[in-house]
C-alpha cells in the first residue's frame, strides 16, 4: 500500500512485465477526504466514464451517496488500475449545480417546469411538425455517453417509430473514422485488435494517438511493457511532443493535414524492402496492385517535401514497422480529426495487412474511440449507422431489422445513409429540420465554427430540446431543458474501444426529479403513441435490463453478437468482449483469427466509398470487387489541404485534449483536482517561433481566424515549428458574460472528411498576436504535451487533496 | 486521321475546362453545403490537370491548345459566396443544388464518353502515350461522375419532401 499524488503522477507506479506475461495487477483507490474503506457501506459494479478504455471499478456508497471508487483488479481491461479523470472525477455526481428539475422557456426565459408539462411539449411538438411537415423535420442528436439500452431504445424510435433519417451522435466528432476506416479496410465496423495485443507486441506504433493522456490506464500498461526486459519499440506520429513522443524510439511530426503523404511514404518503403507476407496478402486481401501502383513513387524525399520530416526518419520508422515481428497499431484524432482523414486511417490497416499482422497475439488494430460508449453508438444505430451493424444498402438486411422490429421495412428510412450530424445542422440551418433533440453533448462549445452554430441552434424556427446533466452553455439555448440520470444513479451496459462490454449499476438515486435517459426517451415513445405494425407499442420494455435483452435479438448473428451475455453473466465477472454467443460464450479475444472477415457482400455492413469524394460503391461493384470476403486493400493519394497558410495567417491551427479534461469540462471542470491541473486555456507554440517573435511563457496572445478570435495565455512546448496548439475543452458556462473568446472552436473551420464525415479539427489557418506580456505562466499542465521546454514554471502538482492509495500487492482473485 | 484526333482533343480540352468552371461555379453557389464547396475544388483540380495534359498531348497531333485551364474570375466567386450565404438560411434555394448536381453529372457523362472515344483511338492508332493518358484521366471522370450522382441521392430527399 502507498499513497501518490495522481495529478503529479497521472500514470501511478511501474509494474514491470515482459512479453508475454500477464500484466501485474495494481488496485487503485480514492475515497473523499477522511474516510476510509471501512467507513464504505457498499461497493457497487461498474466501470470508467471519462475517456473510451473501459476500465473496471467499483463505486464506493456511504449514507446514499458516492464517496469514492476503486480499480476492480478481476477486470481483463485495467487489472485495478485507475486514471486521475476517474480517481476524481465521480465527485462531478455530487456537484451542487446539478439540474434537478425540467426547464422550459417562457417569455425568452427557462423555468422550472413538471415533467409533465416538459414532455407534453416535447412530444407536442414533435406530433405537431410530423402531421405538419413530416418525419424529416425531426433530428436527433446524441452522445457517446449514455447507456447501449439508451441508445438502442433511441435508435428505435428515430428509425423504426418517428422514421426519420436524422439520427447522429456526437461519436461524429470522435469515432466516426474509426468506424469508417473499418468498414473500407474490412466491410465492417468491429475492433481488430485486443489491449493485451500490448502484453505481446514487439513494435507499438501510435498514430495521432496520444494515448498517455486519452486512455492513461491503457499508456500505463504500455509503460510498464517499456520498464519491463524486451520492451517493445514504439514508433509515434504526432506534431506535438507528446508523453508518447517522449518515450518513442522514432517520433514524426508532420505539418498537420499531411497524413497521407506520410503514410503513403511509409507503405512505399516497406514495400519497395519487400517487407511484405505475400501469402497472407494473397489469401486474405484484395487490391494489392492498387495500392503498389499509388504508393510507387510517394518516396521519403517527395514526403519530406510534403510532410516537412526527414527522409531518413521516415526510412527508420518504415524499417522499424517493415522489421516488426508482432505489429499493433493504434489511431486517434491527430488522424481521425485532421484532412483525409478516413483515408489516412486506412492506410494504417494497409500496413498490418500487408505485413500479414492481424488475429495473432500481439498483432492487433486499433481504431480508437474517444468515449466511453461510442462503441455502443455505433452498434445500436444512434450515429448514423443501423442497428447491429446492418447495411442500409442492402435490402435483405434492412428487411430483417423491420422483422426484429415488428415494422413494415419502408418504414425504416434506407434510400440513403442515415444523416451525419453536419448535414443535420445544414438542414436545421436551412430551415427544413425544425425539432432538434440533443441528449448528452454539447454543441454550442464542441463543434468547429461556434458563430454558425450558435446562430443555427438560436434560431427562432427551431425546437430545441436539452437533455442532460448540467445546463450547459447548449442547455441554456434550449425551448424545453430534461435533467438526466447519470453515470452510478442509473444502470445499464457499455462497451469500450476493445469490444469489452461492462454492467454498470445503479449505486445511488438521481438527484431532484432528474430520471435516467432511458426512462425518458420511454415516455416520449408512450406520448408520441409509436406502434409496431400489429398496433402494438413500438419500445416493449419499460428498464434497462429488458432493452439489453431486446437488443440480444437484434444483435444476435451479427458481428456484434451479444446473445450470449446477460446481466448475470456481467456481474462480478467485469468484462466480456464481443461477439458473445453459443459458439464463444466467455466472448472473443480477438477477430479476424486465420484472415477471416465479415466482408462477404451478403454480410457486410458496408460496400465502401471513394475515400476523396465519399460516393458509395454500389452493391454490383462490390460484389465484382471482392466476391468472397476478403479484406480490401484501399489506396488514396494525397490532397493538399483545404485551408493553406497565407502570410495574413501563417500558423497551422490543431486543437485538442489534456489528460486532466473530458470534452468541455462539464464534468470535469467542476471537479478540484482536475480542474486546478487545468485551470484555463492556453495555446502552444515552439520555441522556435517563440524566439522568432519574442515572446516569453505567459505572455497573452490573441489567435484569430477569418472565422472568429481566441484570447490564451503562451506555452512555449515541444510542439513542431509553425504549428499552434489549443486545448477545446474550455467553453463559457464557468467564466462572466462578455469575456473574450476562449473556446478553440470559435476558429476551427466547417469542413468534414468525405468518407466519415468527421469535422476537421485540426488543420485549420490562424494568425496569433500579443496583446500583453504576462508576469505568470501558463495555466497548462508540465506533466503532459504541454510540457514546457524551457524556462521556470512550476510542475503541476495535486498534493493531499489528490492522494491516492495504490495496492501492489494484490493476491490473483482476492476481489 | 490525325485532324479528327486532333478535333477529338480539342473537343475533350474544352470539355474539361468547361466541367471544370461548372464544378467551381457550383462550388462558389453552394458555399453554405460546404461538402459540395470543398469537393467541388477537390474535384474541379483534376478537371484542370487532365486540361493541362491535353494541352500537352496536343502538340503532337497539331492542334495547339491553352495549358492553363480557366479560372473561376475571383469577383465572380465573391458574388456567388455572398449569394450563398444570403440564400444558405432558406430551404427552397436548395432545388438549385439538385439542378447543378445534374448539370455536374451531364457534363462528366459527356467528358467521360469523349475520354472512351480517345481510349478506342489510341488503342487503334497504337498511340501508347494518348492511352496511359486516358486510362490516367478516365478514372478520375469517372469518380466525378459518382461523386455528382452520390450527392444528389444523399440531398434529394430532404430537397424535395420537406417543406
Amino acid at each position: 500500500m502507498g499513497r501518490i499524488d495522481r495529478i503529479a503522477e497521472p500514470w501511478g507506479t511501474r509494474t514491470p512485465y515482459g512479453p508475454g506475461e500477464d500484466w501485474p495487477q495494481r488496485v487503485d483507490l480514492r475515497l473523499d477526504d477522511g474516510l476510509s474503506p471501512a467507513d464504505v457501506d457498499e461497493w457497487v459494479q461498474s466501470a470508467t466514464i471519462l475517456h473510451s478504455n473501459g476500465d473496471g471499478l467499483d463505486i464506493a456508497v456511504k449514507d446514499g451517496r458516492i464517496v469514492g471508487v476503486r480499480g476492480r483488479a478481476v477486470d481483463r481491461v485495467n487489472h485495478g488500475r485507475l486514471g486521475p479523470k476517474d480517481l476524481f472525477g465521480y465527485q462531478a455526481n455530487n456537484a451542487h449545480d446539478r439540474l434537478r428539475t425540467p426547464l422550459i422557456r417562457r417569455d425568452g426565459q427557462l423555468v422550472e417546469t413538471d415533467w409533465d408539462t416538459a414532455m407534453t411539449a416535447v412530444a407536442g411538438r414533435t406530433k405537431e411538425l410530423l402531421a405538419e411537415r413530416g418525419p424529416s423535420s425531426i433530428g436527433f442528436y446524441t452522445t457517446g455517453q449514455l447507456f447501449l439500452e439508451e441508445y438502442y431504445t433511441l435508435a428505435l424510435i428515430g428509425h423504426g417509430g418517428i422514421g426519420t433519417n436524422h439520427l447522429d451522435g456526437n461519436t461524429r466528432l470522435c469515432t466516426a473514422t474509426a468506424a469508417a476506416a473499418l468498414k473500407e479496410s474490412f466491410a465492417c465496423d468491429g475492433q481488430p485488435g485486443s489491449y493485451t495485443d500490448v502484453d505481446h507486441a514487439d513494435v507499438i506504433a501510435l498514430y495521432g494517438h496520444n494515448m498517455a493522456e486519452t486512455q492513461t490506464v491503457l499508456w500505463t500498461r504500455i509503460l510498464d511493457r517499456l520498464a519491463g526486459p524486451n520492451p517493445p519499440r514504439v514508433l509515434c506520429v504526432d506534431p506535438r511532443r507528446t508523453p508518447v513522443a517522449a518515450a518513442a524510439t522514432i517520433h514524426l511530426a508532420p505539418r498537420p493535414g499531411t497524413n497521407v503523404a506520410l503514410m503513403n511514404a511509409l507503405l512505399h518503403e516497406i514495400i519497395a524492402n519487400d517487407w511484405i507476407d505475400r501469402e497472407y496478402v494473397d489469401r486474405h486481401t484484395v487490391g494489392y496492385d492498387e495500392l503498389e501502383k499509388q504508393v510507387a513513387d510517394c518516396d521519403p524525399e517527395w514526403a519530406a517535401a510534403i510532410c516537412d520530416v526527414a527522409p531518413g526518419d521516415i526510412r527508420d520508422a518504415a524499417r522499424l514497422l517493415g522489421t516488426a515481428e508482432r505489429l499493433l497499431s493504434t489511431v486517434l484524432q491527430g488522424f481521425y480529426q485532421s484532412h483525409q482523414a478516413t483515408a489516412a486511417a486506412v492506410q494504417v490497416n494497409n500496413i498490418n495487412l500487408i505485413r500479414g499482422m492481424l488475429g495473432r497475439p500481439g498483432c492487433g488494430i486499433l481504431q480508437m474511440n474517444g468515449q466511453p460508449t461510442a462503441e455502443n453508438t455505433r452498434e445500436c444505430g444512434a450515429d448514423g449507422d443501423l442497428p447491429g451493424f446492418r447495411n442500409w444498402a442492402n435490402d435483405e438486411q434492412v428487411a430483417d431489422l423491420a422483422k426484429v422490429w415488428n415494422v413494415e421495412p419502408q418504414q425504416i428510412p434506407h434510400y440513403s445513409e442515415p444523416t451525419h450530424l453536419m448535414q443535420m445542422l445544414r438542414y436545421v440551418e436551412d430551415g427544413s429540420i425544425r425539432f432538434l433533440y440533443v441528449s448528452g453533448t454539447n454543441p454550442a462549445v464542441s463543434l468547429p465554427e461556434l458563430r454558425r452554430i450558435r446562430d443555427i441552434l438560436t434560431q427562432e424556427r427551431l425546437f430545441l430540446v436539452v437533455q442532460d446533466i448540467f445546463l450547459s452553455e447548449t442547455a441554456q439555448l434550449a425551448d424545453v431543458v430534461l435533467p438526466a440520470a447519470t453515470w452510478g444513479e442509473k444502470t445499464g451496459t457499455f462497451t469500450n474501444a476493445d469490444r469489452t462490454v461492462h454492467l454498470s449499476e445503479q449505486a445511488v438515486e438521481p438527484p431532484g426529479t432528474a430520471r435516467a435517459d432511458l426512462d425518458i426517451f420511454i415516455d416520449y415513445a408512450r406520448r408520441l403513441e409509436l406502434k409496431d405494425k400489429d398496433g402494438q407499442p413500438l419500445v416493449k420494455w419499460s428498464d434497462a435490463e429488458g432493452a439489453f435483452e431486446a437488443w440480444k435479438v437484434c444483435s444476435a448473428g451479427r458481428p456484434c453478437d451479444y446473445s450470449g451475455l446477460s446481466y448475470a453473466k456481467l456481474r462480478g465477472k467485469s468484462g466480456i468482449q464481443w461477439p458473445c454467443n453459443d459458439e464463444h460464450p466467455d466472448g472473443t479475444e480477438r477477430i479476424y483469427v486465420d484472415g477471416e472477415f465479415w466482408s462477404s457482400p451478403s454480410y457486410c455492413e458496408s460496400f465502401g466509398k471513394d475515400l476523396l469524394t465519399g460516393a458509395p460503391l454500389d452493391p454490383v461493384e462490390y460484389k465484382a470487387m471482392n466476391p468472397s470476403g476478403k479484406a480490401v486493400l484501399k489506396a488514396a493519394e494525397y490532397l493538399p489541404a483545404h485551408e493553406p497558410t497565407t502570410p495574413e495567417y501563417p500558423y497551422l491551427l490543431t486543437t485538442g485534449r489534456t489528460l486532466y479534461h473530458f470534452h468541455t469540462r462539464t464534468k470535469t471542470g467542476r471537479v478540484r483536482q482536475l480542474q486546478d491541473a487545468a485551470p484555463d486555456v492556453w495555446v502552444e507554440l515552439s520555441a522556435y517561433d517563440a524566439d522568432l517573435h519574442g515572446w516569453s511563457e505567459g505572455d497573452l496572445l490573441r489567435i484569430s481566424t477569418s472565422r472568429g478570435r481566441v484570447e490564451a495565455k503562451l506555452r512555449i512546448s515541444g510542439i513542431r515549428q509553425g504549428t499552434l496548439f489549443l486545448p477545446f475543452h474550455y467553453g463559457y458556462w464557468d467564466v462572466a458574460q462578455g469575456q473574450p473568446g476562449r473556446a478553440a472552436n470559435e476558429l476551427t473551420v466547417t469542413d468534414w472528411d468525405p468518407c466519415s464525415k468527421q469535422p476537421l479539427f485540426k488543420c485549420a489557418a490562424a494568425r496569433a498576436e500579443r496583446i500583453a506580456v504576462g508576469d505568470t505562466p501558463a495555466p497548462a499542465p508540465t506533466t503532459t504535451a504541454s510540457k514546457p521546454v524551457g524556462g521556470r514554471v512550476p510542475p503541476t502538482r495535486g498534493g493531499d487533496a489528490a492522494a491516492v492509495v495504490e495496492d501492489l500487492a494484490v493476491e490473483e482473485g482476492s476481489r | 486521321m490525325t485532324n479528327k484526333v486532333g478535333l477529338a482533343l480539342r473537343e475533350l480540352h474544352r470539355a474539361e475546362n468547361d466541367l471544370a468552371a461548372e464544378l467551381l461555379r457550383a462550388s462558389s453557389r453552394h458555399k453554405a453545403d460546404h461538402d459540395i464547396f470543398y469537393l467541388g475544388r477537390d474535384l474541379a483540380r483534376w478537371s484542370q490537370d487532365h486540361v493541362r495534359a491535353l494541352a500537352k498531348h496536343g502538340e503532337n497531333y497539331g492542334v495547339g491548345l491553352d495549358a492553363e485551364p480557366h479560372e473561376e474570375a475571383g469577383l465572380l466567386a465573391a458574388a456567388r459566396h455572398l449569394g450563398a450565404e444570403f440564400l444558405g438560411g432558406q430551404h427552397d434555394a436548395a432545388l438549385l443544388l439538385l439542378r447543378d448536381l445534374r448539370e455536374i453529372h451531364r457534363q462528366a457523362a459527356g467528358v467521360s464518353l469523349d475520354w472512351e472515344i480517345l481510349a478506342q483511338t489510341a488503342q487503334a492508332l497504337k498511340d501508347d502515350e494518348l492511352l496511359e493518358l486516358a486510362k490516367t484521366c478516365h478514372p478520375q471522370t469517372l469518380r466525378q461522375l459518382r461523386w455528382a450522382n452520390a450527392s444528389l441521392k444523399a440531398n434529394a430527399a430532404q430537397i424535395m419532401v420537406t417543406p
